[in-house]
């Protein structure tokens, strides 16, 4: 018996998903590079719209907080409050979009060659990681030109950027799939991303929410159910030194929120995953 | 003996075919309802019927065999294929599987048409299951196979397609695994590609690997493979040694002995269909042997449901290897609905010893509306010729006009040289044509 033995049978799961997946790990790396490669060709201005385009929604998001009169804490000047959000906003909503996107636009891919699937969605995540990087930079420049220096708390971001990366990943899984099959779905991404943007505090903050008189207090709770809120909140805090605050019980809430959208993402993918290529 | 390789057990693989009473024309309103209600339940009107793609199939397979798998179009070839990669799970069945697997489905699976061909080489290599270093190390063995240095940095999408053809192969000739699987991928470049792949291919196997290989083109096929799998809607119907399967094929399609039905049109609606196809000498009727160099007609029973203003009927006469060879086409006519025989006289034979396949093809106002590629075949014979003993088969040419061959001195044998070296010389023989 070979150690390259493959039993296959229906309905049974892959035994040797996971080993499967560390041996395609280079096809990973080959997909995230192509589409990196691709992302720019044929545009005039090419690599620049990476900085262009996160400077063009942080402005309007600045602008935005300050028509509806967002307060801004202590002495944070506000396009970096916004900065700090448009941040890990941006890096989910694209890597939401792509991941949801992926398999139905690499599906001549699906329907000729194996491979552990889970690689299709979870290679698009990684460009996007990459263009969070850029943006990072740009927040970073504008902390010089603000003279503001983060403390210590700056290096927790890891973690957080970890938590928006499961929540991209859990969301982008789950509607990937479903997409496969149902391709409404591909109507309705757009408009989640859009509807998150006004539910998630990027023009304003967490405080406006909970601080306000005009909410009900019994459906604040709602807010929280929202995995992004844990996201930006914890971004907020690490990049501006604590001078926004963490709701621990809010946090809590969006992050178990978020774990439990990556397990029943990665359940639905892995159950529907080897009949792809028969619905697609 | 070793222990097989491949084992399948009582496969199947079934499909759910949803049948919707659906009108000629649709509003978006009705589309819409359609979808509110289709999106959790089938709509009214709608029935499912189980297709099986394949139905109890059982074979194995030993540690370098070269398998050819042959059947009609829809005959479950390519499905049986898909389960093997590991692309589509069986619905029932068992299959096991001893050593690592490739397979080349598609030629260029994944290229990118932005990416330059060097580029591509490695997605394309990795998307088939290469690692960054196994590429690496080839890579100049691939760029030679393909023969496209100079355009390495060239975006794909500017390729011609014969390039980008060979490029895509010369990837997939390149892997190395224990089991190579390949669909169809001759059908695609010219003449001379397909020889190279086929060459490569049988390299491959000469390794020691194990291939499975799917092809319509029979002369591939038995070149190649020394065993055979032949599937006939979905079922396994014969296995053994290749000849024997090829045989079994052949005689299978060919119904009763040189008539050929011919499947029914895909789309529906249309005016008419071909019914069958059949090969006859003067001589010796209908038969799919015709001797070398004798006179045949071609006969095409077809059926017409209306009336047509601008019939038209052709035939296309093939190599084994898809290289048109002919093509005739009748004249244009109208044509009243009912039963309707076309007969093609190929008087001036020319066609070399071999097998030849036939497309048949009927349309109207230069739309056509059954095509029937592959339709059927003939075989043309040169025992009956001691004379023209020279005319092996086709690859020697595939026509056979009347030629003559003369050899005459361009210069003087050396003793004659020697001997009249103050003679004038004598006027220097072109290359004579025979006088006609």
């Amino acid at each position: 018996m070979s150690k390259h033995r493959i039993v296959l049978e229906p309905g049974s799961a892959d035994r040797h998903y996971w080993r499967d997946l560390w041996t395609y790990r280079g096809l990973f790396g080959f997909l995230a590079w192509r589409d990196v490669l691709v992302r720019y060709k044929q545009t005039a201005i090419g690599i620049a719209w990476s900085v262009l385009k996160p400077l063009l929604t942080l402005g309007t998001m600045a602008f935005l907080g300050w028509l509806f009169e967002s307060k801004v804490p202590g002495d944070v000047p506000r396009l970096l409050l916004v900065a700090a959000a448009t941040l890990p906003w941006t890096f989910f909503s694209t890597a939401f979009s792509e991941a949801s996107n992926s398999l139905i636009s690499n599906s001549n891919l699906l329907t000729k060659v194996y491979f552990p699937r889970l690689i299709v969605p979870a290679s698009t995540i990684i460009v996007c990681l990459i263009d969070f990087l850029i943006s990072f930079v740009i927040v970073l420049v504008l902390m010089g030109v603000y003279c503001f220096t983060p403390d210590a708390r700056l290096l927790l971001l890891p973690l957080f950027l970890l938590l928006a990366l499961v929540t991209a990943l859990g969301s982008g899984l789950l509607i990937a799939a479903l997409n496969v099959k149902y391709r409404d779905f591909r109507y309705i991404v757009p408009f989640i991303v859009q509807a998150g943007l006004y539910v998630s505090p990027v023009a304003f903050t967490s405080a406006d929410i909970r601080n306000s008189a005009r909410i009900p207090e019994a459906v604040k709770w709602l807010y929280d159910l929202n995995p992004l809120v844990g996201v930006i909140d914890g971004f907020r805090w690490c990049l501006l030194g604590g001078r926004t605050e963490l709701h621990t019980q809010g946090f809590l809430v969006s992050t178990a929120v978020s774990l439990l959208l990556l397990v029943v993402g990665i359940r639905y993918f892995r159950r529907t995953e080897r009949g792809f290529a028969d619905v697609i | 003996m070793a222990a097989p390789i491949i084992t399948v057990e009582h496969l199947g693989k079934r499909f759910q075919l949803r049948h919707k009473q659906h009108e000629r024309y649709t509003a978006l309103r009705d589309v819409m309802a359609e979808r509110v209600k289709g999106l959790f339940r089938r709509s009214a009107g709608e029935t499912t019927e189980e297709f099986r793609a394949l139905d109890d199939v059982s074979f194995t397979v030993n540690a370098g065999d070269r398998v050819g798998i042959i059947g009609r179009n829809g005959a479950g070839k390519s499905t049986l294929l898909k389960i093997l990669s590991r692309i589509t799970p069986p619905s029932s069945g068992r299959v096991t599987i001893d050593g690592r697997v490739a397979s080349l489905l598609e030629v260029g699976t994944g290229f990118h048409p932005e990416l330059s061909g060097r580029e591509n080489i490695f997605l394309n290599g990795a998307i088939l299951g290469m690692s960054r270093t196994e590429i690496a190390s080839k890579f100049d063995e691939i760029v030679a196979f393909a023969e496209v240095d100079r355009f390495l940095d060239t975006p794909v999408k500017r390729y011609s397609s014969g390039m980008y053809v060979r490029l895509a192969f010369a990837v997939a000739a390149h892997l190395e695994p224990e089991i190579l699987i390949v669909d169809e991928v001759l059908a695609v470049g010219d003449a001379e590609f397909q020889r190279k792949c086929l060459g490569k291919m049988r390299s491959v196997a000469g390794e020691g690997r194990t291939v499975l290989f799917v092809s319509h083109n029979m002369d591939a096929v038995q070149k190649l493979c020394n065993t055979g799998l032949l599937l006939n809607k979905g079922r396994l119907i014969a296995s053994g040694s290749m000849e024997d399967v090829v045989r079994s094929y052949l005689s299978a399609r060919d119904g009763s002995n040189g008539r050929f039905e011919v499947a029914p049109p895909k789309e529906e609606g249309v005016p008419g269909a071909i019914i069958d196809v059949s090969v006859s000498t003067r001589e010796g009727g209908v038969s799919s042997e015709v001797p070398v160099l004798s006179p045949f007609e071609i006969s095409v029973r077809f059926r017409i449901d209306r009336e047509l203003e601008h019939l038209i009927a052709a035939v296309g006469i093939l190599t084994q290897l898809d290289m048109p060879v002919r093509t005739i086409w009748s004249a244009p006519q109208r044509i009243a609905p009912g039963m309707h025989e076309a007969v093609f006289h190929i008087d001036d034979v020319m066609l070399a010893a071999g097998r030849f396949k036939l497309t048949i093809g009927l349309s109207n106002h230069e739309r056509s509306f059954h095509h029937a590629e592959d339709a059927a075949w003939f075989e043309v014979l040169d025992a009956a010729r001691a004379t023209e003993s020279r005319i092996v088969n086709y690859r020697s040419g595939l026509v056979l006009n009347q030629s003559r061959v003369d050899i005459s001195a361009l210069t003087k044998p050396p003793h004659e040289q020697s001997r009249q070296s103050n003679a004038p010389a004598p006027p220097e023989p072109a290359l004579r044509r025979p006088a006609a």
